[in-house]
């Protein structure tokens, strides 16, 4: 455990050592800021029954910046051990090869919560400057902010896997970009059949309709706690670190 | 301390490490020699867990490097080639971490960094970055990472590589008194390192090794442990005639003006100066110069690897 949480310690420390962390952190306050802006300008506008939150989260400003971010949360964590040659230091001291996922994955899911922050801020100063609370209950909060922490995790474990599969931060980018929204644009899948029969096309909304992050985050927005996606989430995020671990380890026998 | 049985590696169809054993007793300060691709790193590497061998088996403090690999690097300071770092880590804080992830106890990390800042002299660096370090420096930050958790071995590989003579020398004094306590492999293509270093000496070459031991006796039993160049004014036939003494393999000659030059080659513990100033004496060959060239650790070095045999 004392390992895990030094080389955990150190992955946080890392991200915060570069300048592109704060560069990060900086474009992912101002967008989500213009998303946050847009979803009042449009409840004042045309009144909705959706919270603020809601619409926050489903604005434009706030989808591609979330897909964005995740190659960049991810890409140097093996790479730049690969790349640099710390790798061999790195394993060749008393330290597992689980421990080294484990904290690679940690590491980047801690950053990624510190950037979700000042968003969960933007309700809280909502509240205090118009008296209305951005969401009208306390599920809108937690499940959105549930939904997020999941997926991020999924995601953070596919960049993590892209990561240890390539020597290049910007090859393992690329290749968690690819993977991150080929899987948010699933949800898109169904609308190519539109017209089509839809008794022959039933079976892939149904299907799209368990594993798309489109489906989940308005359940989640809403304050209802689904635990399929839960579970989804929850165990991809487990089998793509199962992978990685073993990817990881293949390096020894790849020479 | 080191035990190594018909270890081998193979990348594709190029064997880098060909059926290697050898031991390494507590204490002793073993060099590893050999040319560049020789099959030095490799073997280091499969030692310190980082390479799996291709077959054969190595453990250290008896503990199988790969199937017993954690308890092995519990024991075991490595400083690998080039000496990668953390570049964004400050050295104190670098070290910390290090010591935190080879099992320090909490109590004790303190100490023991500053003990291993002590000892590699990084006292005036210890606050700034790594990145921004000299390679001497950071080649010193690698060694006190390689013994910041006090382990009872060291392997360090080139860890002179790219210093200037300067850093060298700091660099070879601390390796010597670090190894008062504990055993050392080092592996070098720096040979006047090794005499000076190490108790004995291993030359690797093509994955095969093809001596083991003091570099006193390899000097001694080498095949051409030494020259004799006479030059004296001589006929051609002194040519035959210094060949045919006991113990000379071969004879060339220069000429030199009124003098001849003739270099002979020895055979292991031969020495014929005497000899040979007799017979110059007895046939009035008039000699300017007779000099006995021991040979260097250089000459057994170049013996031992040049060829394909």
């Amino acid at each position: 455990m004392r390992t895990l949480f030094h080389l955990t310690a150190r992955e946080v420390k890392s991200f915060f050592y570069s300048p592109i962390a704060y560069v990060m952190l900086v474009i992912f306050l101002a967008l989500n800021g213009v998303a946050f802006y847009y979803a009042v300008q449009t409840l004042t506008k045309i009144p909705a029954d959706e919270s603020v939150v809601f619409v926050t989260f489903f604005s434009p400003f706030f989808v591609w910046p979330f897909i964005l971010i995740m190659p960049l949360l991810t890409m140097r964590v093996f790479a730049d051990e690969f790349r640099m040659g710390t790798i061999e230091s790195l394993t060749t001291a008393p330290v597992k090869d689980w421990q080294v996922v484990m904290a690679k994955f940690f590491g980047a899911l801690v950053f990624y919560i510190v950037l979700f922050i000042p968003t969960y801020c933007y309700f809280f100063f909502y509240k205090w400057f118009t008296g209305i609370p951005a969401a009208f209950a306390a599920g809108p909060y937690w499940g959105s902010a549930l939904l997020l922490l999941l997926a991020g995790m999924f995601f953070i474990s596919m960049g993590c896997l892209a990561s240890a599969l390539n020597r290049e931060q910007i090859n393992a980018a690329a290749m968690s970009l690819v993977m991150t929204v080929l899987f948010i644009f699933l949800a898109a899948l169904p609308d190519f059949f539109v017209g089509k029969n839809e008794e022959e096309t039933k079976w892939l909304t149904h299907f799209i309709g368990y594993i798309s992050f489109f489906e989940h985050l308005p359940t989640f927005c809403r304050g209802i706690i689904d635990t399929r996606p839960i579970v989804f989430y929850l165990s991809l995020t487990a089998l793509f670190l199962f992978i990685t671990h073993h990817v990881f380890q293949a390096r020894k026998w790849k020479s | 301390m080191i035990s190594v049985k018909n270890l081998s590696k193979k990348y594709g169809s190029f064997t880098a490490v060909n059926d290697i054993s050898f031991e390494v007793e507590k204490g002793e300060i073993v060099g590893f020699l050999g040319p560049n691709g020789a099959g030095k790193s490799t073997t280091m590497k499969m030692l310190t867990g980082y390479l799996p061998p291709t077959s054969g088996a190595a453990s250290i403090a008896g503990f199988d490097v790969f199937e017993k690999s954690i308890e092995a690097r519990r024991h075991l300071g490595y400083l690998p080639e080039n000496t990668p770092l953390y570049l964004d880590m400050r050295v104190n804080e670098y070290l910390r971490y290090r010591a935190h992830l080879k099992g320090v106890a909490r109590g004790k990390v303190s100490e023991a960094v500053g003990e291993a800042i002590e000892l590699c002299s990084l006292r005036d660096v210890e606050k700034k970055m790594i990145g921004a370090l000299s390679k001497g420096y950071r080649q010193r930050v690698g060694l006190a990472d390689a013994l910041v958790h006090d382990p009872d071995l060291l392997i360090l590989d080139e860890p002179t590589i790219g210093l200037d003579p300067n850093q060298i020398r700091s660099v070879r004094e601390l390796i010597k008194n670090l190894a008062q306590r504990r055993t050392v492999l080092i592996s070098t293509h720096i040979l006047p390192e090794v005499e000076i270093m190490c108790s004995r000496v291993i030359v690797i070459h093509k994955g095969k090794i093809r001596a083991s031991d003091t570099a006193e006796n390899l000097l001694k039993n080498h095949r051409a442990a030494g020259q004799l160049r006479i030059e004296a004014k001589a006929g051609p036939e002194a040519r035959e005639e210094f060949g045919r003494m006991a113990g000379v393999k071969d004879v060339q000659v220069e000429q030199d003006g009124e003098f001849t030059t003739f270099t002979l080659r020895l055979d292991a513990n031969a020495d014929v100066s005497e000899e040979a100033f007799r017979l110059a004496a007895d046939r009035k060959w008039n000699v300017r110069e007779l000099v006995r060239k021991r040979a260097t650790l250089e000459d057994v070095f170049v013996e031992l690897t040049h060829s394909d045999i």
